[in-house]
């Protein structure tokens, strides 16, 4: 039986350090929210110099659909952070008046809009992959995407692409 | 902490960035470059003039700006510091390690 390690953190110091090489993303959201989530730390990974791709499937498509990537809202209904009751974040123009306040607050902090914001990760050479199955599912050609898009892929695809020591892979 | 650097003893904060400005000069950046494995061409000093001018008007530095300044786009911001852009050049440059997250 294994014992109870007294001292995790004393252990962990213990353990070889193993540098994480490229980071994973797969962004099946399109509120805002989430969507900045995985743009910053798809960002702040090659900021480290660390590698880092982002595939978009479900939702996370509309954040690389031209037409609809600066249309983008905060949710405020079904969203206990809001701290605002779910009839009066239904009411109209509500999520949109939540999501103004929200991109002018991220402007002050030097945050770019969603496209900028795609130009910037495809500059510093994070790959952005959109999901084959998803873009069936929705009925979505290539044409309607963004021109940096790096290609389309099957999950096994992007599977192939995380391997070697290193690679870390997150939901969002 | 202190340090010396092409003959020169500098004050650096614990991750190797120095504290003081004045005290930096192209010998120390070169050194620098040396152990972040960074081969300086004149691009990389003009995009480390300008971030050091950019600290000197006390102006926040991020990937984001760096890119709008016409001295240098992102894309060739990130081949001339691969590891690291942001980071790396700051060092190199003297400069506190930024604290952008974009």
């Amino acid at each position: 039986m294994k014992t109870t390690i007294e001292n995790p953190v004393e252990e962990m110091d213990k353990t070889e350090k193993k540098p994480i090489k490229k980071m994973m993303l797969i962004l099946s959201k399109a509120t805002i929210d989430n969507v900045y989530a995985c743009f910053i730390l798809a960002n702040g990974a090659r900021m480290e110099g660390i590698e880092s791709e982002i595939f978009f499937t479900f939702f996370g498509l509309e954040a690389i659909q031209k037409k609809k990537l600066e249309h983008l809202h905060v949710a405020t209904v079904g969203n206990p952070a809001m701290h605002m009751p779910t009839m009066l974040g239904g009411l109209p123009g509500m999520e949109a008046f939540a999501t103004k306040m929200m991109k002018s607050e991220m402007e002050k902090l030097d945050i770019p809009p969603v496209g900028e914001f795609l130009e910037i990760l495809s500059a510093s050479g994070t790959k952005l992959w959109a999901c084959k199955l998803a873009m069936d599912m929705f009925h979505l050609g290539e044409d309607k995407l963004i021109d940096d898009l790096d290609g389309v892929l099957t999950v096994g695809d992007f599977y192939n692409r995380a391997q070697g020591d290193g690679t870390h892979l997150l939901f969002i | 902490m202190e340090k010396t650097y092409a003959g020169k003893t500098v004050n650096i904060s614990e991750q190797g960035y120095l504290t003081n400005l004045d005290q930096w000069d192209k010998n120390i950046g070169l050194e620098i470059a040396k152990e972040e494995d960074v081969q300086m061409t004149d691009r990389h000093w003009e995009v480390i003039e300008y971030l050091q001018d950019q600290y000197r008007k006390e102006v926040p530095l991020s990937i984001r700006k760096v890119g709008k300044s016409g001295v240098v786009s992102i894309k060739e911001f990130y081949q001339l510091f691969p590891k690291g852009p942001l980071k790396i050049s700051s060092r190199i440059s003297g400069i506190p390690k930024p604290v952008s997250c974009i």
